[in-house]
């Protein structure tokens, strides 16, 4: 715990201030190296104190600095908070400079958990995280780490007592093989059951994942090549002017650099290297990057230019686009067109101009076309919301998977079992009855950045 | 000092107990009621069987005597489970009954620093909650540096049969009527459990026709993996199937409430296992189920004991009804029409010490220096007895050479699952192995005890150098195979693709090594053999068939272990005051401070101990002894 940590604490988006939390036994030396006004190290604790963030003798904003001294602080450590003026290019260019001052960037509830490792058990008894801790019941206890309601631990119950049926049926045959009166328990006779279950469980997958959409909202990265003009589409979208990010390595980390909601559809559109083109940085949009987006995202809005002629670059980024939800957006029709995508197949294409402000409202009828709510009927949010436990669902789904295709194989039903087992394993992960040496470390990363 | 280790009690876990701890040059004394039932079998005529049979292979594996006895004595031998995976096959012998407990006695009697003591123990010699000997019932004091207690079901033993009680033990012995009284003395829970055994019968009166007969299989198999078999296959003695009937059932029922578990008797307190449960329970359990099976297995086939003469053994039939009832229970089944009842079946109810006060070495926490093995344990059967004996004789012999004691893990055997079992979670009722508990169970094969633990028995000198050296050479040329099936390569040839689809498979289109062809399912060795001289022994390329067959799925077992074992090495201060963890559920808190479990691995495996309970003393532990935990 030696690194000094940092992080912005408030909400990403436009806020008045914005505070930048540092906490380490550097942080207010750091903090002083880069501030213009009171000398922070021989201030008193718990002092607010008014100055400027410098940088190269140059002032990037003005601010007030809160020193907190340990032990009284909510790490129990040296604490400073920079409060700020709002708006992502200052905070995150303060971030920037911290962070080239020797802090680390703090991992998403970092803070939280050096409070807990502290020994801040007072503190955090307040906190929602303890919660967890202080359940009185062992049902509330499991809520907490996971978020599940009743309803949700119900569903993943009722799997796993599915799965336990199967393995204990397995079992009875393992250990008293000479009774042949107990039910011989043949591949045939387990096959049905496991199918039954894999196909449970794919649905439960698919509502979770709409269910996630319309609680999280939609990923969303704007792709194209530079140029093309993503940012001015995101602006547009937007409606107003805000892209720049810094080029430290770890800040960009799926920030969302913008929410927009469209008839309730939150589209939470990512921050995307394509996006820097106004920026100083040189542009270096590879395929790479962009491949790296397909997947993160939900929905992909591809951009192409009206007025040029298709690259093979984007031809091979389209192909990879096609089993995902997109939209391709043909920009600057209102130039000549040189551009001949006919022979691609492609669907949910869309022609505007940005530059005149025409086609937004046909892009985001093409959004809610996609999203529309018959599409994604399990809109009560009874099932797993969070990305972690889909991902455990799907790894039990994909060990159920495993163990048909190896009772294919004939595969001895002992070996067999292991498949079923992990399957089990991973609800019970779910479920909370599972010891997960990562456990602590995920339930403070549940926290956002920065608390 | 008279001697340096102390074993009392002469069944299955004192026999290994005494064994190890003399062959580990510790001058031992073993104390018996009676030196003629030594390792005496006074429940079933069988060694083995699911779980149980690995567990006298592992007993082998460590230089321990089960196996190499059962060889010595066996009538019929086979391997369960011979349909389904490696995992879960194991032998089950019928041993005979009388060359069983001769065998062992001149094996003991043969054995340098072991003497043999006929005698009743009824009290330790303990000095500052140190054993130091024991007391024997003429108040005679033998000291030694430890003591292992195996006294099986002779502590208080009360033998029932429908509303008569008497105290004696199984062949109407004197039991031990003070050593579990002056147990509690020091400070040990004590707990009363009962297990019940059938009738045994007049083989001359049964009418085998109206039987199925069930015989050994038909190839040579053994325990040990040192000793060739000796046995000839057509030489076995078969065993018989018959199945209760309606009337049984009928009369089981009219009868319940004089059974001595179903009224007959106002002050049992005893718990009966579950897992071979009287007749009188599985009647009333599954009352749906219109039959029971019962094996009908032969005690001895030699006329040398008259307990064991002619005498059939009714497996699955074991009740505490009174003779009356038991004679009509017996003639209802068919085939036993006209059985004579050689011995009834009774019940025995027993004094035994609650597990959890055991360390995972089986040395007591109260009292050092005491070791505790088998039935004393709360466990039932013979090989779990002998299991545990082994690991207390080589524990106690370690502790006294001023060494760390041997703890065999969750996944490097079932007796590490067995003890582990005992020392973390308690007891109910007497504790039976099971496949199932074993969570590892595609790693604790029968075919690989030896790889698993000979290392172990070696380390120990249990194992002396000709046999570690035979399994050195075993492991290696294990090696060698693997190597030489990766290396030899066969091609789409005309004939190679004929063969193969003769042999159900399917033909090949490009080259491919005989290790990728053995990991089609529908081929075995046997087929590989067709392409390649393998000169090696069976036991070998068995051994190489599961681990290329089965490979990812032993892998997937190996990876699953290696996370309970990263838990297993978070060991737990041995001072820590589990008061002063914050947040932790009153019970699991309870819990913890009960078992004073060894490690975070083994705090999870605590009953009433969460997940959440294991992060709070996860975080504890990093905040308290930053250099202990890692």
């Amino acid at each position: 715990m030696e690194d000094t940590i940092c992080a912005i604490s408030t909400a990403s988006g436009v806020g008045a201030i914005s505070i930048i939390r540092v906490s380490g036994n550097e942080s207010i030396k750091i903090v002083n190296k880069i501030f213009k006004g009171k000398d922070l190290e021989k201030v008193e604790s718990h002092t607010i104190n008014y100055g400027k963030i410098v940088e190269n003798n140059k002032i990037i904003d003005e601010v007030l600095v809160s020193i907190m001294k340990a032990p009284k602080t909510f790490t129990m450590e040296d604490v400073v908070e920079i409060n700020c003026h709002g708006g992502i290019a200052i905070t995150n260019k303060i971030l920037e400079i911290l962070l080239m001052n020797g802090c680390r960037l703090a991992e998403p509830g970092e803070f939280t958990k050096r409070a807990f490792l502290n020994g801040r058990i007072d503190r955090i008894e307040a906190e929602s995280v303890m919660d967890l801790i202080n359940s009185k019941t062992e049902q509330s206890r499991k809520m907490a780490i996971n978020g599940l309601n009743g309803e949700v631990s119900k569903i993943i119950k009722n799997l796993k007592n599915k799965e336990l049926k199967i393995l204990s049926n397995i079992e009875v045959n393992i250990d008293y093989p000479e009774y042949d009166d107990i039910e011989v328990l043949t591949n045939e006779k387990i096959l049905p059951d496991l199918e039954s279950l894999k196909e449970e469980m794919k649905d439960i997958i698919k509502k979770s994942y709409d269910g996630k959409l319309i609680k999280d909202g939609i990923t969303t990265s704007i792709i194209g090549k530079p140029n093309v003009g993503k940012s001015s589409l995101l602006n547009m979208l937007l409606e107003e002017e805000k892209a720049i990010v810094t080029d430290i390595e770890g800040t960009t980390r799926d920030i969302v650099e913008g929410q927009v909601i469209i008839d309730g559809i939150i589209l939470n559109i990512l921050d995307t290297a394509g996006i820097r083109e106004t920026n100083n940085t040189v542009e270096k949009i590879g395929v790479e990057k962009s491949i790296e987006l397909i997947d993160k995202s939900d929905l992909l809005i591809f951009v192409l230019n009206n007025n040029e002629k298709i690259t093979k670059e984007e031809i091979d980024l389209l192909n990879k686009i096609k089993n995902k939800n997109y939209i391709i957006v043909i920009n600057k029709c209102d130039l000549e067109n040189k551009l001949d995508i006919d022979n691609l197949k492609l669907d949910n294409i869309i022609k505007m101009s940005v530059l005149n402000n025409e086609g937004l409202s046909k892009l985001k009828l093409k959004i809610k076309e996609i999203y529309n709510l018959e599409k994604i009927q399990t809109s009560d949010l009874t099932y797993l919301n969070n990305a972690k436990d889909i991902a455990l669902l799907k790894e039990s789904l994909k060990n159920i998977e495993s163990a048909i295709s190896n009772i294919n194989n004939n595969i001895p039903i002992d070996m067999v079992e292991i498949d079923i087992k992990n399957a089990c394993e991973k609800l019970n992960e779910i479920l909370g009855e599972s010891y997960n040496d990562n456990l602590l470390n995920e339930m403070f990363a549940n926290f956002c950045l920065g608390k | 000092m008279d001697y340096e280790i102390i074993v009392v009690g002469g069944g299955h876990a004192g026999c290994e107990a005494a064994l190890s701890s003399a062959r580990m040059n510790h001058k031992t004394l073993l104390v018996t009621g009676n030196i003629n039932n030594i390792a005496d079998m006074p429940c079933n005529p069988s060694i083995g069987g699911s779980a149980k049979g690995i567990v006298v292979r592992e007993i082998d594996a460590l230089g321990g005597e089960m196996g190499v006895n059962a060889d010595k004595s066996l009538i019929q031998i086979k391997m369960l489970n011979s349909a389904k995976g490696p995992a879960v096959q194991a032998l089950r012998a019928q041993a005979d009954k009388v060359t069983y407990p001769k065998e062992m006695l001149n094996t003991l009697q043969n054995t340098n620093n072991l003497e043999i003591k006929e005698a009743i123990v009824e009290d330790l010699i303990v000095e500052e909650n140190k054993v130091k000997g024991i007391i024997l019932e003429n108040g005679e004091k033998i000291k030694s540096q430890a003591v292992i207690l195996t006294t099986g079901t002779y502590l208080k033993a009360d033998i029932m049969v429908g509303d008569t009680r008497r105290r004696e033990g199984p062949h109407g012995e004197k039991p031990s009527n003070y050593l579990s009284d002056n147990l509690k003395k020091y400070g040990l829970k004590i707990i009363r459990l009962k297990t019940g055994t059938p009738q045994r019968i007049d083989k001359n009166t049964i009418d085998y026709s109206q039987t199925k007969e069930e015989k050994g299989d038909n190839k040579l198999l053994s325990f040990s993996f040192d000793r060739k078999p000796t046995y000839k296959i057509e030489e076995q003695i078969p065993c018989h199937l018959v199945y209760t009937t309606e009337e049984t059932h009928k009369i089981i029922r009219d009868n319940l409430n004089k059974s001595s578990m179903y009224g007959g008797l106002d002050d049992i307190t005893g718990v009966g296992p579950r897992y071979c449960p009287s007749i009188e329970d599985k009647v009333v359990r599954f009352a749906d189920k219109e039959r029971h099976q019962l094996f009908l297995e032969p005690e001895s086939i030699l006329d040398e004991n008259e307990d064991y003469k002619d005498t059939i053994y009714i497996q699955g039939f074991s009740t505490s009804m009174p003779y009356d009832v038991q004679e009509k229970m017996v003639h209802s089944i068919k085939g036993l029409e006209n059985a004579k009842i050689l011995k009834y079946a009774y019940a025995i109810e027993y004094d035994a010490v609650y597990p959890t006060q055991m360390k995972l070495s089986l040395e007591n926490k109260i009292l050092e220096n005491l070791f505790t093995a088998g039935q004393i344990n709360g466990t039932s059967g013979y090989e779990e007895a002998a299991g545990q004996g082994l690991i207390a004789g080589i524990n106690a012999s370690l502790k006294i050479e001023g060494k760390e004691p041997l703890i065999l893990k969750r996944n490097e055997a079932y007796i590490g699952v067995l003890i582990d079992d005992l020392v973390t979670k308690g007891i109910r009722d007497p504790y039976r192995l099971l496949t199932s508990r074993a969570e590892y169970r595609l790693i604790l094969r029968s075919d690989n005890a030896d790889l698993r633990l000979r290392e172990y028995g070696y380390n120990v000198g249990l194992i002396d150098k000709e046999r570690y050296n035979n399994f050195l050479n075993k492991k290696e040329k294990i090696k060698e195979v693997i190597a030489l099936l990766k290396n030899t390569r066969i091609t789409p040839k005309k004939e190679i693709n004929d063969y193969l689809i003769d042999n159900n498979s399917t033909s090949i289109k490009d080259g491919i090594s005989l290790y990728n062809l053995l990991k089609r399912t529908e081929l075995n060795m046997e087929n590989i053999k067709h392409f390649i001289d393998l000169d090696y022994e069976e036991s070998i390329l068995e051994q190489v068939e599961i681990e290329i067959k089965y490979e990812g799925y032993i892998k997937k077992a190996i990876k699953d272990a290696e996370k309970m074992i990263k838990l297993e090495n978070k060991k737990i201060p041995k001072d820590i005051d589990y008061q002063k963890v914050k947040n932790i559920a009153s019970e699991a808190k309870q819990k913890l401070e009960e078992v004073r479990p060894e490690s975070l691995g083994q705090a999870l495996r605590i009953s009433g101990v969460n997940p959440s309970d294991i992060s709070i003393l996860a975080v504890y532990l990093k905040r308290e002894y930053p250099n202990e935990s890692k």
